[in-house]
């Protein structure tokens, strides 16, 4: 057998949605190859793209990424909806059981590994260096091939659209229902390898991302001198080095119970199936925190930008994020205290999880008092933040109580439950990342995003959210269980109405932030960003261009406190001019490579071969990427030197641009 | 198919929900207990939710009203760039959470041990034995002192406390009627145990909360909570009729099947649960094949009865 | 500091705290004395390389723990099937034991002759290493056959899944590191001693190292206290 369990019989023929979806992202597909091919602009992307080892060209990459896959997982969301707002009353609606599972699972799993994940990684790989004042992260080509990686897990997941199947289990694949006896299709094994090829990725960019916080910072740049979103990445990238092994190892156990008859999870031979749960725990905890950290610092950049103020107590900020990385690890049981562990264990879990709730509520009191007293703006990262604290400390509320384990016993599973993770992680990670996104779009681009638009957009998710939540509280207060394809229960179903209509309103407002982007390209002229500070921002990334030169500073700069680059501004407005020309000096970047493509390459080869056991073709991929890791080993040239009177030329037209501007600023004195 | 008779008590103890939703409970609420157990998890889910809100609503106020008042515009609002620490604040930012949580801590605590599923109901009653089984996809109640089974279907005694031991024929699925009490998870080779106690006479609603494959959305089952008279009257009228559940009548029920309607067995096999916890009876053989390989790959949904 | 008068590259330089845009020590990557700690900007290259390869292996660690957990879980669960005494061969283990230490040992033998930047003693040393390191294997993979072989292959039971899949996720790090080896050997050969082939080696010396404590566990948890049992 040449290509292992692979034949026609793989191509959903009979289900008419996946082929058409699949058709229309084919021809967009081809439609945009054939308009990159027409307009030449290969060589551009494949030189300053593709094999980019630039960090903040990879972290638009990932964003990209992630906004391609939160467009899949919403239109998931869509069907759910729908389904559930139809199958009612005996009907079966238009999702059969089999069509319907996969559809929650892969929601989830797209959302969370190749939507919010990519997301925040990308965010944190294009602001920490400009932050931390240094020119690029601590391994540059390993960047790349995390990048590459994850989006190979993402093509993975997108291809089982097509051929075969995708899991049937959940976004966590609960054994039994995911060994072989009751999962016999490749769904699950389309999952694993996905799942297990971006955790790769996930996991060296965690590495990459720590080792540059922790040894790559401006001189004077001291711990304690790191904007906000320095240290909950930090938080979040420690997080991502202890918990990712656990999550590669108990998706490797589950393989081999799958490939080879091993038995870790099976109902047979000794297996534990509460092992899979505890572990796939150990992991799934943190990874919540590993989300929304990276917001929370989001949250504390924006706060402080647009109150026009530094953060409100940066030191107890500091502590609380730390104390949520420790607390992370000990309450991954309250994930199944339904699982018959005895009166102590539940309540001690249960009390470590409301704990967690000592170090949010520490950082949303310090949000608060940093508004206090502040000139609060309210661009389209403002309103993001507000509706971030408004809504999430429901769903920190509605966390609180599932932690608490009578409760849980009442809730847990329940529509409830999926409105909680839901406030808290769109309200949260979502909100964060949209916030995100405007606020460093400019830096990124050298244009804003156009901000009617932003706030066009805003309204309407705010508003759906609410509503499409709201409803999935109260019909999970009234007894709902989640995951079920058709209803029986007639009272819930108005609400499964008010839920599918919140998600229309959710709709517009994607609507608009696809309008926005090209509202915005569009008026890129009269969006510019001259000075590299749109904001009146107070950290490094705000004291170099829009975009940045791909060397970040001509120098690095010497950090004399927090908020590293207001001081440098307040003294230039101060007295009228900018420091001194500093002496340019040629630099030293790290050359491009193809090895982070060509790995991923391999990479797919081997998941797909190793989905359909076409045995050949996986040997072929390990051997496809032992190679390209030799070649790049064999490389002579690493870096290559950006001589002085090109650093010099860059440099000086930044400061042209920022002396214009404090000219301008001395006329009308503030 | 569930329909409840709305009674004034019942209208009053699911106002929470009614407010919101000017519309009564669904038979599945947990906010209109039929049992102790619901009662009293309501009880602490509210108290925690009071609890909580009242440092909640004031944080959303503030939130607003902060950002409201040092919006940029407003000229009474005073700018000041350095109140960036403030050590009374920091304490009361830290201690507020923390109260909160030491006084949770005690009501979860408290309600963890008191609400235990383990905990039998304090009763002069013996207690009723039902033995539970989640297969695919249907639930088996057995009643082992009584010698008769039933599938998708759970009747009751009113003001009697019910003994479940738990266990899965094949996968993991919780077990759940959340008007009578808490959910609890069955998994093969493994027994959990439940105690519950209805008190009045109902038509409920029970499910499984954990998915458990392409059947689950109809692995939903009728709860009947019947006086004891009538408990036994439909206890003897059900013993000795229809089909008997042995070893190989088991084998038949635990092949996949939707949408299974619910019957009766007027005799177990002994030990039929024990034989099915030791994997005597070996765990459920699942589905055929699914999509990717097989030739034979059939795509109709499993046997329908 | 100086009180002459200013130069122009003394102005910009790191003295000055009223100066935004003055010079830090350097451009990264060079400075041998920065920590990376904030006093003088991005650490070296070779304490980058080191610090993240560090980070690695603790991750690495982590996986082992995982493996390590679910061993100690299902070591009871033979499922009528042998039980860890019925299987362990301790002086089999004793040998792997020496071996993988050996190795270490001349691994270690290997970066001093490579600091001294002599060819010849850093290949014998790493050749050493590389046969020592077969030799387990060899051992290894001769075990679990002859298991197999008796019918006590991973499939038996649980027990025998997790033992196969801890002992065996040890092996495959040795055997990947073998392959690192055997690279690095024929790179050393072709480009001398450049700066990144010693980072490479540095790191293949923590690889190794730490493959010896996780056997150190392995050795002790499961068959030490698994004959026992």
């Amino acid at each position: 057998m040449m290509l292992g369990k692979l034949d026609w019989s793989a191509i959903p023929f009979d289900e008419p949605i996946p082929l058409v979806a699949a058709a229309i992202v084919l021809v967009g597909l081809l439609g945009v190859l054939g308009w990159v091919t027409s307009k030449r602009y290969w060589p551009y992307l494949w030189h300053e793209w593709i094999t980019s080892v630039d960090h903040k060209r990879i972290g638009i990459m990932y964003i990209m990424l992630a906004l391609l896959m939160l467009i899949r997982g919403f239109v998931d969301a869509i069907m759910m909806r729908t389904q559930q707002s139809m199958a009612v009353g005996g009907a079966q609606g238009y999702l059969n059981p089999d069509h319907y599972d996969q559809i929650f699972s892969a929601h989830g799993t797209i959302m969370i590994f190749f939507g919010a994940m990519p997301f925040v990684i990308g965010l944190m790989n294009f602001v920490l260096p400009l932050q931390l004042g240094v020119r690029d992260v601590a391994f540059p080509t390993l960047n790349s091939v995390s990048f590459w990686l994850t989006a190979a897990g993402a093509l993975l997941v997108n291809v089982s659209l097509v051929i075969g199947e995708f899991a049937r289990t959940g976004w966590l694949p609960y054994a039994p229902l995911s060994e072989t006896t009751y999962s016999p299709g490749v769904g699950v094994d389309y999952y694993l390898w996905a799942i297990q090829i971006s955790g790769v990725g996930t996991l060296m960019s965690g590495i990459n991302l720590v080792t540059t916080i922790l040894k790559m910072r401006a001189p004077g740049m001291s711990y304690l001198r790191m904007p906000m979103f320095c240290w909950t990445s930090l938080g979040s990238n420690m997080l991502i080095v202890a918990a990712f092994p656990i999550l590669t190892a108990t998706l490797a156990m589950l393989t081999l119970d799958r490939y080879m008859g091993f038995h870790f999870f099976t109902n047979e031979a000794g297996g534990n199936m509460m092992m899979f749960v505890n572990l796939i725990w150990a992991w799934g905890h943190p990874e919540v925190y590993i989300l929304i950290l990276p917001a929370f610092g989001i949250f504390s950049e924006v706060f402080s930008t647009f109150s026009g103020k530094p953060l409100f107590g940066y030191r107890s900020m500091v502590a609380a994020t730390l104390f949520i990385v420790v607390v992370s690890f000990l309450v991954w049981l309250h994930h199944f205290f339904t699982m018959g562990a005895g009166a102590d264990v539940n309540a001690a879990f249960g009390i470590a999880t409301s704990v967690i709730a000592v170090g949010t509520g520490v950082k949303i009191y310090n949000w608060l008092f940093t508004m206090y007293g502040g000139r609060v703006r309210f661009p389209t990262p403002m309103l993001w933040s507000l509706a971030f604290m408004i809504t999430f400390v429901i769903g920190g509320m509605t966390g609180v109580l599932l932690a608490v384990p009578p409760a849980d016993f009442m809730l847990h599973n329940s529509m409830f439950l999926v409105a909680h993770f839901h406030n808290v992680i769109i309200g949260g990670v979502v909100f964060g990342a949209f916030a995100g996104y405007t606020f460093w779009f400019p830096k990124a681009f050298g244009f804003q995003l156009d901000e009617k638009w932003g706030h066009i957009a805003f309204w309407p998710s705010l508003i759906g959210f609410v509503l499409t939540f709201g409803a999935l509280y109260v019909v999970g207060l009234d007894g709902m269980t989640r995951r079920l394809q058709h209803i029986e229960v007639d009272e819930w179903v108005p609400w499964l109405h008010v839920a599918l209509v919140g998600v229309g309103f959710m709709m517009l407002g994607v609507a608009a932030q696809v309008v926005q982007l090209v509202v915005s390209i569009r008026d890129r002229e009269r969006l510019k960003d001259v000075t590299g500070d749109p904001w009146d921002g107070r950290s490094l990334e705000w004291s170099t261009s829009s975009p940045p030169p791909f060397f970040n500073f001509a120098v690095l700069p010497q950090v004399h406190g927090e908020e590293a680059y207001w001081g440098i501004k307040q003294r230039a407005i101060e007295e009228q001019r900018l420091g001194p020309e500093p002496e340019y000096e040629a630099i030293e970047m790290p050359r491009n490579s193809p090895t982070g493509i060509i790995t991923a390459f391999f990479a797919t080869l081997i998941g797909f071969a190793l989905i359909w056991h076409i045995w050949w073709l996986a040997a072929v991929g390990f051997i496809g990427a032992y190679a390209t890791f030799v070649v790049f080993a064999w490389r002579e040239e690493e870096e290559f030197d950006v001589p002085a009177e090109e650093v010099a030329r860059v440099d000086r037209a930044r400061r042209a641009a920022r002396q214009s501007w404090l000219a301008e600023r001395g006329e009308t004195p503030a | 198919m569930y329909k409840v008779q709305a009674r004034p008590r019942r209208r009053i103890a699911c106002a929470a929900l009614s407010v919101l939703a000017l519309m009564g409970c669904s038979p599945a609420s947990i906010l209109a207990p039929e049992g102790p157990v619901t009662a009293a998890n309501r009880t602490i889910l509210l108290n925690a939710l009071t609890i909580m809100l009242a440092i909640v609503i004031p944080t959303i106020i503030a939130t607003i009203a902060f950002a409201w008042w040092f919006r940029a515009g407003n000229p009474r609002a005073k700018y000041r760039p350095d109140f960036v620490y403030s050590g009374r604040i920091e304490m009361i930012v830290w201690s507020i959470p923390i109260l909160v949580i030491l006084f949770l801590g005690g009501v979860i605590w408290v309600g963890s041990h008191d609400l235990d599923p383990r905990r039998p109901i304090p009763s002069a009653m013996p207690p009723l034995e039902v033995q539970v089984v989640s297969l695919d996809w249907k639930w088996l109640f057995i009643y082992p002192r009584e010698g008769i089974a039933t599938v998708n279907m759970l009747v009751l005694p009113v003001g009697r406390p019910v003994h479940f031991r738990l266990t899965s024929g094949s996968v993991m699925n919780t077990f759940f009627i959340p008007r009578l009490g808490s959910m609890i998870y069955t998994m093969n080779r493994m027994e959990t145990e439940l105690n519950l106690r209805a008190d009045r006479p109902a038509i409920m609603y029970g499910q499984s909360a954990h998915f458990s494959g392409d059947g689950f959305s109809d692995m939903n089952f009728g709860v009947r909570s019947v006086p004891v008279g009538e408990f036994n009257g439909w206890v003897s009228g059900t013993r000795g009729k229809g089909a008997v559940l042995d070893s190989r009548g088991y084998a038949d029920l635990a092949r996949q099947s939707l949408d299974v309607p619910a019957r009766a067995y007027g005799a177990v096999q002994p030990r039929l649960f024990e034989a099915i916890v030791t994997q005597k009876l070996k765990p459920a053989p699942g589905p055929e094949q699914g999509r990717g390989g097989d030739p034979h790959v059939s795509h109709d949904p499993p046997e329908r009865k | 500091m100086s009180s002459s008068p200013a130069h122009p590259a003394e102005l910009s330089a790191s003295h000055n705290p009223r100066d935004p845009y003055a010079l830090g020590r350097g451009h990264g990557g060079h400075g041998a004395a920065a920590t990376g700690h904030g006093e003088g900007g991005p650490a070296s290259k070779r304490v980058i390389v080191s610090y993240g390869f560090w980070i690695y292996l603790l991750s690495d660690i982590v996986m082992f723990s995982a493996f390590f957990a679910a061993y100690a879980v299902l070591a009871g669960e033979t499922a009528g099937g042998p039980r860890g005494r019925d299987i362990f061969g301790l002086g089999r283990v004793a040998i792997e034991t020496m071996l993988l230490l050996l190795s270490s040992f001349t691994c270690g033998l290997g970066s001093i002759a490579a600091e001294k930047k002599d060819m010849r003693a850093t290949q014998l040393w790493l050749l050493v290493t590389g046969l020592l390191g077969f030799a387990f294997l060899v051992i290894e993979v001769q075990e679990f056959a002859e298991l197999i072989e008796q019918g006590a292959g991973p499939q038996r039971s649980a027990f025998l899944s997790s033992f196969f899949a801890l002992v065996g996720l040890h092996g495959l790090h040795v055997g990947v590191g073998l392959l690192w080896l055997g690279t690095m050997m024929a790179q050393i050969a072709v480009k001398g001693f450049k700066p990144n082939i010693r980072r490479r080696l540095l790191c293949f010396n923590l690889f190794w190292h730490a493959l010896d404590i996780i056997w150190v566990g392995v050795f002790s948890i499961v068959y030490l206290l698994g004959s026992g049992l």
